[in-house]
């Protein structure tokens, strides 16, 4: 062979060529894909956000027809954003509640509470009967974040129903927590006491979450790390949630 | 394995053959070289990702051995690991942005375990043992059987944890509905599932099993010491 293939400047040269030639096509892949990579992520958190008010398969609603059918329920602009005290919160008008990430909000060390946004989505699209109110929570499972809609009845007090989902947990364990028996459990249990109170959510072990419409919920067996951070995910949002809905209430 | 044979040698020779078969039986990557055991930890509790993560890594594996088979005469040896390292990585990147794009349930469904492909010790054992030293042809064989024999395996492990720790196959019910208050099928007899299935040591036992059956049956593959 004529070069040298084993010299510095061809070792140098084919790893230039290498990584250049590699990193082209990474980045027109990704860019490529792009929009349709956004439209997925889009369509999945309005999925996640209906299917805590609606059984979105008897409903018929598919990645297919999301775009479509969410309008039905939801209008974005009913949605607010709620600061850590559960107040109205003076934002930029551009930041539309839809588009706040909070999974990124709470990983951030560097944002203060006072900054953080609490998004609050109001359905009275024209397939609600009444005003259904669906709250975003976000906390941290055992592996990895753990996440979550929860969608309150017009009382603004009793839980309609939920749907949490997970990144990384333990498959037959803390996975469970987006199946529909432990999702299921959440259903008619009230946020708040006649009082006006904040009722904190308890995840047990001992079966005594059994009762349905109470603030106990049974815990998955082996999964024990993800329950407790639903647990801990589901209180810390509803206390602030709780106060915007109770100001609302006393008004 | 010599490389490099005359030109003329039909594509399905019984050598060829050899490459697919050899690794789905007695040189296994899994249960005989013992390599990618970390991945038959993690994505063996149910038997859709175990499919899914062995279609994943097939893509890989073959596309993996067919560019470093390309690029054999050109790779400087000095960095060669790098440049086998870079090719997989690129390839797993490729297969998560066009599952994410096209396939997003599935997709989120498998996480971060896409990533962990890079890791598998099988496809940068092939790369460098094989890959390196063998035209495109062989070396994609290499990689369809490497991939098979490690799918295999996989899915053979999962469907055990699946099966005693769920209850379930592909995620359809089995022995009846386990859930407390609703059991049917074998759980009104008492049965239960066993949760040790689910957590990582019992995977080791299993694939531990698996080996003793394999070398039970075929003394050959036992090693001297």
């Amino acid at each position: 062979m004529a070069i040298n293939k084993e010299s510095t400047s061809f070792t140098f040269g084919f790893a230039i060529v290498l990584v250049s030639v590699l990193g082209l096509i990474l980045a027109t892949l990704s860019e490529g894909l792009k929009e349709r990579t956004k439209d997925n992520i889009k369509i999945k958190k309005q999925l996640d956000i209906l299917s805590a008010m609606i059984d979105i398969e008897k409903e018929g609603i598919t990645r297919d027809n999301a775009e479509d059918e969410f309008p039905n329920y939801i209008n974005l602009e009913d949605a607010i954003i709620l600061n850590h005290k559960g107040e109205l919160k003076k934002t930029d008008e551009s930041l539309e509640a839809f588009d706040v990430d909070i999974k990124k909000e709470n990983r951030d060390k560097t944002l203060s509470n006072e900054d953080k946004n609490y998004p609050l989505f109001i359905a009275k699209g024209k397939k609600v009967d009444k005003t259904k109110y669906i709250i975003p929570v976000v906390g941290k499972g055992l592996w990895g974040p753990i996440w979550g809609y929860i969608c309150l009845k017009e009382d603004m007090n009793t839980i309609l129903g939920v749907s949490f989902d997970h990144k990384t947990e333990t498959p037959g364990l803390g996975a469970e927590i987006n199946k529909a028996f432990f999702m299921d459990r959440w259903k008619d249990s009230k946020i708040m006491d006649e009082q006006g109170a904040f009722v904190k959510y308890e995840v047990v072990k001992d079966n005594s979450g059994a009762i349905k419409g109470d603030s106990k919920i049974d815990g998955i067996t082996g999964g024990t790390i993800t329950s407790k951070g639903v647990e801990e995910m589901v209180n810390r949002s509803l206390k602030i949630y709780s106060n915007y809905f109770r100001n609302l209430n006393s008004k | 394995m010599s490389a490099d044979n005359n030109t003329s040698e039909p594509l399905f020779s019984k050598k060829n053959k050899m490459l697919i078969t050899d690794p789905l039986t007695d040189n296994n990557p899994v249960t005989i070289q013992v390599l990618g055991i970390c991945s038959a930890l993690a994505i063996t509790v149910q038997v859709s990702q175990a499919i899914v993560m062995s279609l994943s890594v097939l893509f890989v594996i073959i596309m993996g051995n067919l560019i470093v088979s390309l690029l054999r005469n050109l790779i400087p040896s000095r960095i060669r690991i790098i440049v086998q390292l870079l090719v997989v990585a690129s390839l797993v990147i490729i297969v998560d942005q066009v599952l994410a794009a096209f396939l997003p349930d599935l997709s989120a469904k498998l996480s971060v375990f896409v990533g962990l492909i890079i890791t598998n010790c099988i496809i940068m054992g092939r790369l460098e043992a094989f890959a390196m030293a063998n035209k495109p042809w062989p070396s994609i064989l290499d990689g369809l059987g490497n991939g098979l024999g490690y799918g295999a395996i996989l899915i053979l492990v999962a469907v055990f944890r699946e099966l005693f720790g769920s209850g379930t196959l592909m995620g359809i019910p089995i022995f009846g509905n386990s859930l407390p208050g609703e059991e049917s099928g074998l759980y009104t007899i008492g049965y239960q599932n066993n949760n040790l299935m689910i957590l990582p040591p019992m995977a080791l036992i299993i694939t531990g099993v698996i080996i003793w059956v394999q070398r039970a049956r075929n003394k050959a593959l036992i090693e001297e010491h």
